[in-house]
């Protein structure tokens, strides 16, 4: 049977089971509640998200190549592309757009306009150094070191620190070889 | 560039227009969000009811606030003071608002005159979960539990909520039925308001 082509997010987006945004904001919203009150520190919270993140993106890599049918990306430009184009768009219903690329073409920058997950939020001036949406950096990070690429998320503009839109700059920091998970000879 | 705007910048949140609320995101991505805020609580308790009430007052919070959105949106302003009111409010906007569908049922207690339950085949956030045998009668429901306290709670309805499994003969996955135990002070109100 022919591999079937790459289907655009759009398409996948409406073939998949879909739930109310508002479900799933005031759900994010409710853990990160909860991790201010048990943790205190926005540092820790930080770190906790972006740990939940990761924790998350392993896993999604696997529904994400599944469905969207994509092959291996050619170089690191693609895979910004495929991340912002259909990743975002396959599971939160909004495109991003990649720009900013550096002259190795290893580190871009990948900008949200529409964020699903922080509607109806405000930040108070006690949580000032909380990066709320960290937990995308982490679902970014871990799906891309189970495709053998470790990469550097920061977050540059945050709306709800006062910019226009959510940019994070992606880094590629190597690419590691796949390796067997056992040796031929033994 | 010409013919690009940026987004209008409103100072504050409350001035922004409030959302139709027809944006989706993909149920994975809400599953997946689900099962971390269970492993998250996992790790902070040491049985069992412990972790059901966390994930109840999870939920509570995300009642609360559904029922400001939907009186707001759906109801234009209007407070259900009626105990059956509050209860198909619950089983048919909320339901149909969060997850896409009214709620199976909606029965009163035989046994007891403050109790009514909810049914429902299979719950949204139940659907990729499966319990190990060791955590006896957990049930992640629990979450759902503190929404449907939220919203009556903060609608004047003070109640306990509890979600439990029902096995139903013919069917591998028992059904889910959130128990809905009223305050006394509701049933007088009630009993007062029905003369």
């Amino acid at each position: 049977m022919a591999p079937v082509g790459p289907r655009s997010g759009d398409a996948i987006f409406s073939s998949i089971d879909r739930v109310n945004a508002e479900l799933f904001t005031l759900t994010y919203g409710a853990i990160v509640r909860q991790l201010l009150t048990d943790l205190e520190e926005v540092e820790e919270v930080n770190k906790q998200l972006d740990q939940m993140g990761y924790n998350i993106g392993i896993r999604l890599i696997d529904e994400f190549l599944a469905k969207s049918g994509v092959s291996r990306c050619v170089d690191f430009k693609e895979t910004a592309e495929m991340i912002a184009k259909v990743g975002f768009k396959m599971f939160l219903g909004v495109t991003a757009s990649v720009t900013s690329w550096d002259a190795d073409g290893t580190c871009c920058s990948i900008i949200l306009e529409d964020n699903p997950l922080v509607d109806f939020v405000e930040l108070p001036d006690t949580c000032q150094g909380l990066y709320y949406c960290n937990v995308l950096s982490g679902v970014i990070r871990g799906a891309l070191e189970m495709v053998s690429m470790k990469i550097e998320v920061t977050w540059t503009r945050d709306v709800l620190r006062g910019d226009d839109a959510y940019e994070l700059q992606v880094k590629l920091l190597k690419q590691v070889a796949e390796e067997y998970p056992y040796k031929d000879d033994e | 560039m010409i013919g690009v705007g940026k987004m209008k910048q409103y100072s504050n949140v409350l001035d922004k227009p409030l959302s139709k609320g027809k944006q989706e995101v993909s149920l994975t991505a809400f599953a997946f969000l689900f099962s971390e805020l269970v492993q998250y609580n996992q790790t902070q308790v040491d049985n069992i009811a412990e972790l059901e009430r966390r994930l109840e007052d999870a939920g509570y919070a995300v009642g609360s606030r559904v029922l400001e959105l939907l009186c707001n949106r759906e109801k234009g302003n209007r407070r259900e003071t009626r105990l059956l009111g509050i209860l198909s409010f619950v089983h048919s906007t909320v339901w149909k608002v969060l997850f896409g569908k009214v709620a199976d049922s909606l029965e009163k207690g035989t046994e007891h005159e403050d109790e009514y339950m909810i049914s429902e085949k299979e719950l949204l956030v139940n659907r990729f979960i499966s319990i190990p045998k060791d955590m006896g009668t957990f049930n992640c429901g629990a979450f759902v539990a503190g929404i449907v306290k939220g919203v009556l709670d903060n609608a004047g309805f003070p109640a306990v909520v509890t979600a439990h499994f029902v096995p139903i003969e013919g069917q591998q996955r028992p059904r889910t039925t959130i128990l809905i135990k009223f305050a006394d002070e509701v049933l007088k109100r009630e009993a007062r308001l029905s003369q």
